[in-house]
């Protein structure tokens, strides 16, 4: 598949017909005056029904996804997406709802959302949510401003957030976004914070520390209570990146271990699906003393009405332009009423057993980069293969050929030749005993024929893409100019 | 339900092959302070039991599909060709994740290309990116690029940008360097000569809506024009569907246009998810935030796609990334990209004319009530400001309204206090004729 | 490995032709080979004044990026505008025409705590054992 829509295009041709105009039209010049109007048509495609249906039913033939394929993607948690989930949300009275109707038209919405909050804080154990955030990226940018409104409303100027250095790339990348200054705490050698390294980077100017745990290796910070305690000693703030809170449920309330505050990625431990890159969902939850500055609107009841209440004295305002990414939150609140108690503990224990089984089938080959047990997902290196001039990418390119997607490759930054794998619950163990087969396999490959696998991969609709030539040569939309489809133009 | 596959013998062979006894001791790092003690959420449900639970649920909601709406301010209510729902449904489409992996990812990448080709051509701009969590995201993110792009400590941005959009970008800004001023605005449109007097060479860039949130069109060329001679940047947030009537941003000078995208065949699912569109000029492309595709080769020098320019984003550059983005909305993509490829260039511009003409005739007949007047003097699109200049409220009306499925215009008084009786309406091509009518017989029986 | 004796070198890689007017500047083998593929060089802008150790230009390779510092105070002269459309010249001569800059010298003291290419040698065979 090479073909481009653009290429099937044939002049005159359409897929779609509007109803017939009902009311007495006007010429539309007359309507709008003339310097409004667009003097050429896009260059859209014009191409039958038919021709849409097979061009992307073959496109999306060309994908691995989680209904096709085991996607051990390291952070992602690319765990199986209930059908039932969509099915709910697509309902016209969840899906076909204008934000700005009034209120008494969406009371079963906004229960359901008010449900969902509630269900959120006893999972966390935190005091007050927000579902506003459309993203985890867009829960921290959120998290960060609160730090800022706190300290603010305390009348102190702090301006420092401090990093682990094993953390994901949107922490700093939020926090730098937020105004602040970022500080990398070097891991210790067991991969944890190092206790005595926060204290040194500890000061009046710290306004929060910013941290995952279970961590970006899979490893529970073992200090947390210590370390929290030392942040709050000094005034700041515990933000938690709850990209890992598919290890915890049911097992630890991060409310519970000091967390100030979190954001949780729906799309990750609630089953959302990925949709190729989103929509997700990233509700912040907060302690109480941080609940005032959640952004507006907040959901209210009012005896027994639900209702949005826009002003907030000291909230650090609207981060959506409505109340977030509803379609997303539907099915999450499915997810979590079709597991209850039970599943969502059973949840978190399967990951943990996945991901611990697949580290010791593959100790032998490529062994974790820290010891111990992990908890739902482990970085193995595979620095092994250096020796044959073989790369973890190259390894991750021939896995596709055993019809795998890739883990998360090079990260986190701190261990050489990275596998981030997160098998989660929804694997089986005959796949998770082929995906450890196959890596094996691959190591065997790697001594034997480094140059197949060095070329990898050899059974995907394409090879190895060039990725040098892509970024030297930017080439970031087809150019309709000069194609004989768009002759007329 | 929880879709774990195991059974308990497999679990047993797994702790025995971990080397483990039991559960507890895989997570015996977690110290037992901090280890639950209680856990109180309902117990699971069969899928009959939460379909019935859900079902029950929705009761009290009412559907666009159950009213005419005569309501937009920022989410509009458009067709969504079946096709859309039936591709978007398919599990290769709804379940992979960002296409780190190219070549197992050529599906969702080659259709991000011609996403970014689609939003290209339809704003008439060079560059697009895979797209932003929302309008307003994408305004706040058009808003830090600005600021970055240039060394110059102000914005302008004009009253008559969505509120909520406002808002937002506010919301990104605190911490941020920078001053934000409001330009007024005159007869329903940013006040020329404000702006004119507000522009030097410490602005960075300018930031109108077209049509404006009162639905009029704003004089984005002459706007563009005076920014431009000051070295300012222009920033159009325009709506998508007009565009198949409206001249387009990259014909009015704008440096970067971003756009609601969920117009284009995704659902207003109460005003989320969105697509935030953002597109700019080739000078300006490596300050884009968020994901690229690009078009390349493959080894054996086949054409093919991949995730491009990635230094700019925060898995690379941390700290000094552009943005924070790291998730796009690319179910969002896949549906605008269906959708747009479906109408083609005469089925917008159908259905572009059909929301010009329908929104036009409610104008005319709401004038015929006698106490409806327009707010303003300017051309629009499928929006427009009226008064009311009877004895009820809007809200008073709108109430009535409700009882009778019909759903009126949105007052402005919350935003706007000096515009105290004046209400947006809307109209789009799921309006009908009939609607229009049960409407004009409700408010002249009110 | 070549490392030319005219030049002056720094820890982190970067090159600089001493001279009173126009110093040349760019990146060293060893780091064009570590970074591997260059697919882009941001420039300053000419004019622009620069502060030994300070940030000057950025590199990037398609998976990283990496900013190349002044090895001296000045102000920028020259920039190879040759590496907009051709980052490749950074690892096919990085001695010659993939330089990045020019910098005139504020401080030419500035270069005696450079180091020589001898002392450079060293360095990058300590930092790959």
């Amino acid at each position: 598949m090479k073909e481009l829509i653009f290429e099937r295009s044939v002049a005159g041709r359409r897929g779609y017909r509007l109803p017939p105009c009902d009311v007495t039209p006007r010429p539309v010049a007359e309507l709008i005056p003339e310097e409004h109007l667009r003097q050429h048509a896009p260059h859209l495609p014009e191409v039958s029904e038919l021709d849409v249906v097979r061009h992307y039913t073959r496109l999306s033939q060309l994908n691995f996804s989680v209904d096709t394929h085991c996607y051990p993607l390291g952070s992602c948690t690319m765990k199986y997406n209930p059908k039932l989930n969509d099915r709910i949300a697509s309902w016209s009275r969840f899906a076909q709802m204008h934000p700005l109707h009034p209120a008494s038209c969406s009371q079963g919405l906004l229960r359901l959302l008010d449900e969902l909050e509630q269900l959120l804080c006893e999972i966390t154990g935190m005091a007050a949510f927000t579902l506003q955030p459309a993203a985890g990226a867009q829960g921290e940018l959120t998290g960060l401003k609160i730090i800022r409104a706190y300290h603010r409303a305390k009348r102190r100027a702090r301006t420092t957030i401090l990093i682990p250095d094993s953390a994901h790339g949107t922490n700093p990348a939020s926090a730098a976004l937020s105004g602040f200054r970022v500080v990398e705490l070097k891991s210790n050698a067991q991969g944890l914070i190092d206790v005595g390294e926060l204290r040194r980077h500890l000061s009046h100017d710290v306004a929060a520390l910013m941290l995952t745990n279970p961590n970006t290796l899979g490893l529970f910070e073992r200090d947390i209570l210590a370390i929290t305690a030392l942040c709050h000693e000094h005034g700041a703030l515990v933000y938690l990146d709850g990209a890992n809170m598919h290890a915890l449920l049911g097992l630890v309330k991060p409310g519970e271990m000091g967390v100030d505050l979190l954001q949780l990625n729906l799309h990750k431990t609630f089953s959302t699906p990925h949709g190729g890159g989103g929509p997700g969902a990233g509700p912040v939850g907060v302690a109480k003393a941080l609940e005032e500055f959640l952004p507006t609107p907040r959901l209210r009841t009012r005896g027994t009405r639900y209702v949005w209440e826009e002003r907030g004295k000291r909230s650090i305002g609207r981060v959506h332009a409505f109340y977030g990414n509803v379609g997303v939150l539907v099915r999450a609140y499915v997810y979590i009423r079709t597991l209850g108690k039970a599943g969502l503990e059973r949840v978190s224990r399967a990951a943990i057993i996945n991901a611990n089984y697949l580290m010791a089938k593959l100790a032998g080959t490529f062994p974790a980069a820290f010891p111990g047990p992990c908890l739902h997902e482990f970085v193995a290196t595979l620095k092994s293969l250096k020796a044959h001039g073989v790369t973890a990418w190259d390894a991750a390119k021939r896995l596709l050929d055993y019809g795998f997607y890739a883990p998360t490759v090079y990260f986190p930054l701190t261990v050489e030749e990275a596998f981030m794998i997160e098998p989660t619950e929804t694997e089986s163990k005959e796949t998770l005993d082929a995906f450890a087969a196959a890596l094996q396999q691959i190591a065997e490959e790697a001594k034997s024929d480094p140059e197949m696998v060095r070329q990898a991969p050899h059974r995907l609709p394409v090879h190895r893409v060039d990725d040098v030539k892509a970024a030297r040569e930017p080439n970031l939309r087809w150019d309709v100019r000069g194609h004989k489809q768009f002759a007329k133009f | 339900m929880d879709y774990t596959p195991h059974t308990d013998e497999e679990i047993q062979q797994m702790l025995q092959t971990i080397g483990v006894r039991s559960f507890d001791e895989l997570v015996s790092a977690i110290p037992p302070e901090v280890r639950c003690r209680s856990f109180q959420i309902p117990e699971g449900l069969s899928e009959q039991e939460v379909l019935t639970l859900c079902e029950e649920l929705v009761q009290p909601n009412r559907s666009l599909h159950e009213f005419a709406s005569f309501l937009g301010f920022g989410s509009y209510h458009h067709v969504i060709p079946t096709v859309v729902d039936t591709l978007a449904a398919r599990g290769e489409w709804l379940t992979p994740y960002t296409p780190y992996q190219a070549e197992a990812s050529q599906g969702t990448l080659q259709m991000i290309y011609e996403f970014q080709t689609l939003i290209c051509e339809l704003m008439g701009m060079e560059v697009a990116n895979a797209s932003l969590y929302d309008g307003a995201s994408a305004l706040a993110e058009a808003a830090t690029m600005s600021l970055r792009a240039h060394a110059r400590p102000r914005l302008l941005i004009a009253q008559t940008v969505h509120p909520h959009y406002r808002q937002v970008m506010s919301t990104y800004l605190s911490g941020f360097p920078c001053v934000v001023q409001e330009i007024p605005s005159t007869n329903g449109v940013v006040d020329l000569e404000a702006l004119a007097k507000a522009l030097n060479d410490d602005v960075a860039a300018v930031i109108l809506q077209q049509p404006n949130v009162f639905g009029c069109l704003e004089p984005m060329g002459e706007a563009f024009e005076l920014a431009h001679r000051v070295g300012a940047l222009c920033v159009a947030d325009v709506y998508p569907i007009s565009l198949g009537a409206l001249k387009p941003p990259g014909s009015c000078g704008a440096d970067i246009a971003v756009a609601e995208g969920r117009c284009l065949g995704s659902p207003v699912a109460y005003g989320g998810p969105g697509l935030g569109l953002l597109t700019t000029t080739q000078a300006l492309l490596r300050r884009i935030p968020g994901r690229l595709a690009g078009c390349t080769v493959d080894r054996l020098g086949q054409r093919s796609f991949t995730l491009t320019l990635q230094t700019r984003e925060q898995h690379i550059r941390r700290e000094k990334a552009t943005s924070n983005v790291c998730t796009n909305e690319g179910w969002l993509c896949l549906r605008a990209t269906i959708f747009l490829s479906v109408l083609g260039p005469q089925g917008l511009r159908e259905l572009a004319a059909l929301n010009a003409q329908k929104a036009h005739a409610l104008w005319r007949r709401l004038q015929e009530l006698g106490f409806m007047k327009p707010a303003f003097d300017q051309p629009f699109f499928n929006e427009f400001t009226m008064r009311c200049l009877n004895d009820h409220t809007i809200e008073e009306i709108n109430r009535k309204l409700l009882k009778q499925g019909l759903i009126g215009g949105l007052a402005l008084r919350p935003w706007y206090p000096h515009l105290p009786d004046a209400a947006v309406w809307c109209a789009t091509e799921m309006i009908s004729t009939s609607d229009i009518d049960r409407l004009l017989d409700a408010l002249k029986s009110l | 490995m070549r490392v030319p004796s005219e030049l002056r070198y720094t820890k982190t890689h970067e090159w600089i032709l001493p001279d009173e007017n126009e110093a040349m500047v760019g990146i060293t083998v060893h780091a064009q080979e570590e970074l591997r593929d260059v697919v882009y060089v941001e420039l300053p802008a000419v004019g622009k004044s620069v502060k030994q150790g300070e940030p000057a230009a950025v590199v990037e390779s398609v998976k990283a990026a990496f900013d190349i510092y002044a090895p001296i105070s000045g102000t920028v002269v020259k920039v190879n505008s040759a590496l907009a459309s051709s980052p490749q010249l950074v690892n096919k001569d990085c001695y010659g025409e993939g330089w990045f800059f020019a910098i005139k010298p504020s401080e030419p003291q500035e270069l005696n705590a450079l180091m020589t290419s001898d002392q450079y040698t060293e360095l990058t065979a300590s930092e790959t054992h």
